[in-house]
């Protein structure tokens, strides 16, 4: 069936057809409407959900901790500072390994206070050992919300699935919905393999692990984050050939002749492909590579990306606050290390808070980026991009 | 005319207020209160979470503070404790102050900090649009309750008292001259206080639940609402559904500055020795 959905609604809409056991949740902007929508499907009966209106982010996710620990599928949404509330659950869900799926709205974290998106919310939360997966429009989101169930499941880890706030969350783009009965089939029952509520099976879980096992527990989430990749590959291949959409790790965008190319992440992919189809007609040889798998890192798709250019512009919507530049830029200078051939590598952080950024303006980047090729240097490595002063 | 103007932040208006929405009258019995302790401008502080509420300092030229959702309070603890003679006010909503910093308010009162806060109590979480909150009556439609909250609701001021707060006064956006009189009594009152004042959204809270518009929801605080010396002699069925308004509480216990005061002086003088 094709729609006219927002990213919001389209969330709200898989998580209908997901029918999870339990969601908690506290409203923030603008991630609100996928629970509130979604509160209307278990008013309504349309969902057999148990709904628990949380009084507060630490609360909500608490409570999904909870109820992912008795075996039940667990979602939740949320945004920003309501993910910044949080942060200390947040490990306690990995840590545990409950596979439980967070719709998050990107939104910039506090001070200055804002509304709008940029990365910082979820780039925040990067080592709390959850997968995260972010989404260039409403059709992925909803894909991607789908299948994070399955992989987190799979992976027994939690997982978020995040889209940029305003730009995807409340902007109306056409969505094709998998048919209803389709979803149960694509994802099964959840089979937790122990539950805090089997009574004739007792079970302890996030007991005191102190210098004896802790290390040994936590090496072992570790490795389970490096069994994350083929699971996600075998999930969006399945998903592929059941519902005819495909997603790799690593988004990449007329990449195979291109010259200099810019990587970005969520929405920006997007901007950035409708710059690339002017640019081509221009007879300019250019790509996108666009990260949608962020944790855990996808290496090896990553570098065989970014190795077919000679210069790269890396594009990041948050800071690492390290004065080392944004959490791409960095995690593309890492994985090239051992690289003979490494492209030449420029860092614009960029659309903070929610500034627009523009076709043009990626245009220029890309014209920056072949006079970089052409003079082989790069003037500043690292730089803001649009702000006054700079 | 009462001189509003020099309270005013008059770059910041318009304001974000919807139409009828209760907050403007809050702000103005705020002003009012305050222009009444006479209390010079530069001593006021005022402290607000997140929320249409909390955006009431924004449009005040004081000093003023918008801080996180649920933590005005705990701002507000800290101004008072480093700069004790500034008059701390917090304007905070009923999801601000008992959803998500329903805690604050508790141990806040518990302490018997000197301030004074003011809860724009909407029954929904407004600014995020009109989800249920702890202080939705049960049965009423919200956003996330669309056939109405199954939850009973939080007596704010009930709330207050019970966790030890020693003044405690409730009215409605109706009784706007009660309402600065409350707040006056509540900024000259050394300790906690509390003003729970019942505030239109008319936008969220009215539209579900066909409780009309502005002025009818202002009608319905005035036929529903009854004084607390009258509600004393009224039985139960005839004050049943009814709000009951007024100063609720009026005690005196140590304030928690003059109590932490003491008792490094007592230690300072100790270490003397
Ligand atoms: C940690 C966090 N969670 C959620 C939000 C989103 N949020 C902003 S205001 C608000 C509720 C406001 O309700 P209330 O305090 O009753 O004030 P009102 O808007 O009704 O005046 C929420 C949930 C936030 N800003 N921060
Ligand atoms: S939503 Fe309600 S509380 Fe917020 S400004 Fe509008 S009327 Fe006021």
């Amino acid at each position: 069936m094709i729609v006219a959905r927002t990213g919001n609604e389209a969330m709200a809409e898989a998580m209908r057809q997901i029918n999870p056991d339990v969601v908690a949740a506290y409203p923030i902007t603008p991630a609100t409407e996928v629970v509130q929508l979604f509160s209307t499907f278990v008013h309504d009966g349309t969902v057999s959900t148990q709904f628990v209106p949380a009084e507060s982010e630490h609360s909500a996710i608490s409570a999904c901790v909870g109820a992912s620990s008795a075996g039940a599928r667990v979602m939740t949404s949320t945004s920003s500072q309501g993910l910044a509330l949080m942060h200390e659950i947040l490990f306690i869900a990995a840590g545990l390994r409950l596979p439980i799926v967070i719709c998050l709205v990107n939104r910039s974290l506090s001070s200055p206070i804002n509304i709008h998106c940029d990365h910082s919310d979820s780039l925040a939360s990067r080592d709390s050992g959850w997968i995260q997966i972010f989404t260039e429009n409403t059709q992925e989101a909803y894909d991607t919300t789908l299948m994070a169930v399955k992989i987190a499941e799979k992976a027994l880890l939690p997982a978020m699935v995040t889209t940029d706030g305003f730009i995807i969350s409340h902007g109306m783009e056409r969505v094709e919905l998998v048919g209803d009965a389709e979803v149960p089939k694509f994802l099964g029952e959840r089979k937790a393999k122990t539950s805090l509520l089997d009574v004739d099976n007792p079970i302890t879980l996030g007991a005191l692990d102190l210098q004896d096992y802790f290390f040994e527990h936590k090496r072992s989430e570790i490795d389970a984050m490096n069994h994350v990749l083929p699971i996600i590959d075998e999930v969006q291949k399945e998903f592929g050939k059941k519902f005819g959409r495909n997603y790799n790790t690593v988004d990449e965008y007329k990449m195979d002749d291109a010259e200099v190319a810019i990587l970005a992440m969520g929405s920006t992919g997007g901007t950035g492909k409708v710059a690339v189809d002017r640019l081509r007609e221009q007879g300019k040889k250019v790509g996108l590579i666009r990260c949608r798998v962020y944790r855990p890192f996808p290496k090896g798709a990553m570098l065989k990306a970014v190795s077919k250019v000679k210069v790269l512009g890396i594009m990041d919507r948050a800071d690492t606050m390290s004065t080392l530049g944004g959490h791409l830029y960095n995690e593309c200078r890492s994985i090239l290390y051992d690289s003979e051939e490494r492209p030449i590598m420029k860092n614009y952080i960029y659309g903070l808070g929610g500034r627009d950024i523009s076709i043009e303006e990626i245009e220029d980047i890309y014209a920056e980026l072949f006079n970089i090729q052409k003079s082989g240097e790069v003037d500043k490595e690292i730089v803001y991009y649009g702000v006054r002063g700079e | 005319m009462f001189p509003y103007d020099k309270y005013l932040r008059r770059d910041k208006f318009p304001h974000i207020w919807c139409t009828g929405c209760g907050c403007g009258i809050v702000l103005k019995a705020l002003l009012r209160a305050i222009e009444r302790s006479k209390i010079p401008k530069d001593d006021v502080a005022i402290v607000s979470g997140i929320g249409c509420s909390s955006r009431t300092p924004g449009y005040l030229d004081f000093n003023t503070l918008h801080t996180t959702h649920g933590r005005a309070i705990a701002f507000a603890t800290g101004l008072k404790l480093a700069k004790r003679k500034l008059k701390v006010i917090v304007v905070t909503g009923d999801g601000d102050a008992t959803a998500i910093g329903g805690n604050h308010f508790i141990h806040a009162a518990r302490r018997n900090l000197d301030m004074t806060v003011i809860i724009y109590n909407n029954y929904i979480y407004g600014m995020t649009g009109g989800q249920v909150s702890p202080t939705t009556p049960a049965g009423k439609r919200s956003t996330t309750s669309p056939h109405g909250n199954v939850e009973p609701a939080f007596d704010i001021s009930g709330l207050a008292i019970a966790a030890g707060a020693p003044f405690v006064a409730r009215t409605t956006c109706y009784h706007a001259v009660q309402l600065d009189k409350y707040i006056n009594k509540g900024i000259m009152k050394k300790g906690f206080s509390v003003v729970e004042v019942l505030t239109p959204c008319p936008t969220y809270y009215a539209r579900p639940n066909r409780l009309g518009n502005a002025v009818e929801m202002l009608e319905w605080y005035k036929n529903n609402s009854i004084q607390i010396e009258v509600a004393r002699n009224t039985s139960d069925e005839e004050k049943a559904g009814k709000i009951t308004i007024g100063i609720l509480h009026d005690s005196d216990r140590p304030e928690f500055c003059d109590v932490y005061s003491q008792l490094s002086a007592r230690v300072r003088e100790a270490n003397k020795e």
